[in-house]
């Protein structure tokens, strides 16, 4: 085993996930099948082949400081579930885990 | 109730490890990465995009002037620049951001290593750096509904996003602070930095500069960490040392008592001026940071660091150094200019012409006083440095008194123009004119022949209040030092 299934959970709870007892068992299943598949790469990876983690060879791209148009907020606040004072209304913070 | 120790006694049975994280917002034009302005007062939420707001098919673009003042801040504190480091996501649930994760820094910041010398009393700490690097700020939320807008208790919470997405770069020390004094001397001291270096407004009462404060007790001697407490919320001068103090004093009554230090991030109540817990810290683990996809890696050139280390201002304890040097101040002299921010003030007035100790004076206390009673800054009055420096050169020519030159100042805080101006439109110039001098000499003598007359007979001391009556009669306009040379020689002492 590669993943526990109360990493799984773990993870779940992290990704604000809802999972029940059948999907953990299922998932934690699918999940160590893919960490395995993954961990064979580093049985090939040599010490002096640096892990991708961007596809394109780009590096330093860059925009100039310079202001750019910002959405109208009657437009904004419309995207929100709830809106107050000009505000994003959301529910209490904390007491939510 | 929290039990506290006296804060005394616990420095002399502990010794107290700190460590600080300020946050800086940068003042660059433009987001991180996204083109919203960065303006601080903006009405709520004017200043959002696809980008910040985090909409499906936005793509974020790396700011270049965000790069720039964080390879500033790093050169100037003698951080190495890395040639190759990536932006990480930091993925965590909560309103401030809208995407659910930061774009932010983690195994790979672009700044590693380096010092701040902080001054405190005369004497030199240096602070070490561990890490500068960049991130993207969040949200601001409004709590409603519990005590005094705190989060705990609050039914609901309102979030403005203009502040999202604001680059913001996060300096890291070493835990080697070991007083709440150096501890408030480094934000002053990396405060005068980020002005000196342009990037940022620091101001700690608007969130452009926020700090937080990790403090830990161990018996003196002890190498190893205790545990730490990690205090939010530091938006003051006052606040960085006050925490700190309450931290230490909070955390020798616990171990005073047997008890342990809790690992937790707490949050500090500027009215009271006390830290209460909060959340337990999460474990870096559960931010699950991985590689920002969406942006390129930085490889910045070493052409391009030399270019920004060329480009460095005159930093604030270079400058200090060369006003020690050059006009003779001392320590004392130059902490005091710091602290009542007059150092801009006094440099101009003395390239202006001013004698050093004479501009220093003027600045520290005729004019600090002003301030101080009209609320402001010394450096916010209406009065240039070349102002206070043609004042003073009126004085050592003898065309003012030293109560006159008041005068003078008075005027040109009124608005009324440029000393030389106030000084002709008040009429304020020291009277010159010896017949004017001499009837008004006379008129005293024969207005108090009592007076006189002890004069002539010896009691030199008597003179003074037939001064004060020419300095009357000529409205203060009269040199003290001549008027009573010319008493004594018209009644015969001279």
């Amino acid at each position: 085993m590669t993943i526990t299934r109360d990493e799984v959970a773990h993870l779940a709870r992290l990704a604000r996930l809802a999972l029940d007892e059948t999907e953990l068992d299922h998932l934690s299943g699918q999940l160590d099948v893919i960490l395995n598949s993954v961990a064979r790469v580093r049985e090939v990876a040599a010490a002096d082949i640096p892990p991708t983690s961007h596809a394109v060879p780009l590096t330093n791209v860059f925009r100039p400081d310079a202001l750019r148009p910002s959405l109208a907020r009657e437009e904004v606040l419309a995207m929100a579930p709830a809106a107050e004072e000009g505000r994003f209304r959301v529910p209490r913070i904390l007491d939510e885990v | 109730m929290t039990l506290l120790a006296d804060f005394t006694d616990a420095v002399a049975r502990y010794e107290a490890v700190i460590g600080l994280e300020t946050h800086v917002e940068l003042g660059t034009t433009s987001k991180m990465f996204c083109g919203c302005a960065t303006e601080f007062g903006a009405p709520p939420n004017t200043q959002v995009c696809p980008t910040c707001l985090g909409l499906p098919g936005s793509l974020p673009v790396i700011n270049e002037n965000a790069i720039l003042f964080a390879v500033r801040i790093g050169l100037a504190l003698h951080s190495s620049i890395a040639d190759w480091c990536r932006f990480a996501r930091k993925n965590y649930f909560y309103p401030d951001m809208p995407k659910n994760f930061q774009i932010s820094q983690y195994d790979e910041p672009l700044c590693v290593g380096g010092h701040l010398d902080v001054e405190v009393d005369g004497q030199t700490h240096r602070v070490g750096i561990t890490r500068v690097h960049l991130e993207e700020d969040t949200g601001k939320s409004l709590h409603v509904g519990g005590a005094t807008g705190r989060i705990h208790g609050a039914t609901h919470s309102l979030v403005d996003y203009n502040r999202a997405g604001i680059p913001l770069v996060e300096i890291v020390t070493e835990p080697e602070i070991r007083s709440p004094e150096v501890a408030r001397a480094y934000v002053v001291e990396l405060r005068e930095l980020m002005v000196a270096l342009g990037v940022s407004d620091a101001r700690m009462e608007q969130g452009s500069l926020r700090c937080d404060a990790n403090v830990s007790l161990r018996q003196h001697g002890e190498s190893r960490l205790g545990t730490r407490s990690e205090t939010k919320n530091l938006n003051s001068l006052r606040s960085v040392e006050r925490a700190v103090r309450y931290e230490i004093s909070r955390q020798a009554a616990r171990l005073d008592a047997g008890g342990r230090v809790v690992q937790e991030t707490r949050h500090y109540d500027e009215g009271t001026g006390t830290t209460s817990g909060g959340r337990t810290k999460e474990e870096s683990t559960d931010y699950r940071y991985f590689p920002e996809p969406d942006l390129t890696p930085l490889a910045l050139s070493a052409d391009y660091v030399a270019a920004v280390r060329y480009d460095l201002p005159e930093l604030p304890a270079q400058r200090r150094a060369r006003m020690a040097e050059k006009f003779g101040f001392s320590p004392l002299d130059l902490e005091q200019m710091r602290n009542g921010g007059v150092l801009d003030r006094v440099e101009e007035t003395i390239a202006a012409g001013a004698p050093p100790a004479e501009a220093r004076a003027w600045w520290l206390n005729d004019l600090a006083r002003r301030a101080a009673e009209a609320g402001r800054e010394p450096a916010e009055l209406a009065i240039t440095g070349p102002d206070v420096a043609r004042v003073i050169g009126m004085v050592a020519a003898g065309t003012l008194t030293s109560a006159l030159a008041r005068q003078v100042v008075d005027g040109v805080l009124a608005g009324e123009g440029p000393p030389d101006e106030v000084v002709a439109t008040r009429g304020l110039a020291v009277v010159r004119d010896e017949s004017a001098l001499g009837a008004a000499v006379d008129e005293a003598i024969a207005a108090n022949p009592d007076v006189a007359d002890k004069v002539r007979g010896g009691k030199l001391p008597a003179v003074g209040a037939l001064v004060g009556a020419v300095m009357k009669a000529t409205k203060g306009q009269a040199d003290a030092q001549a008027v009573r040379a010319l008493l004594l020689e018209r009644l015969g002492q001279g």
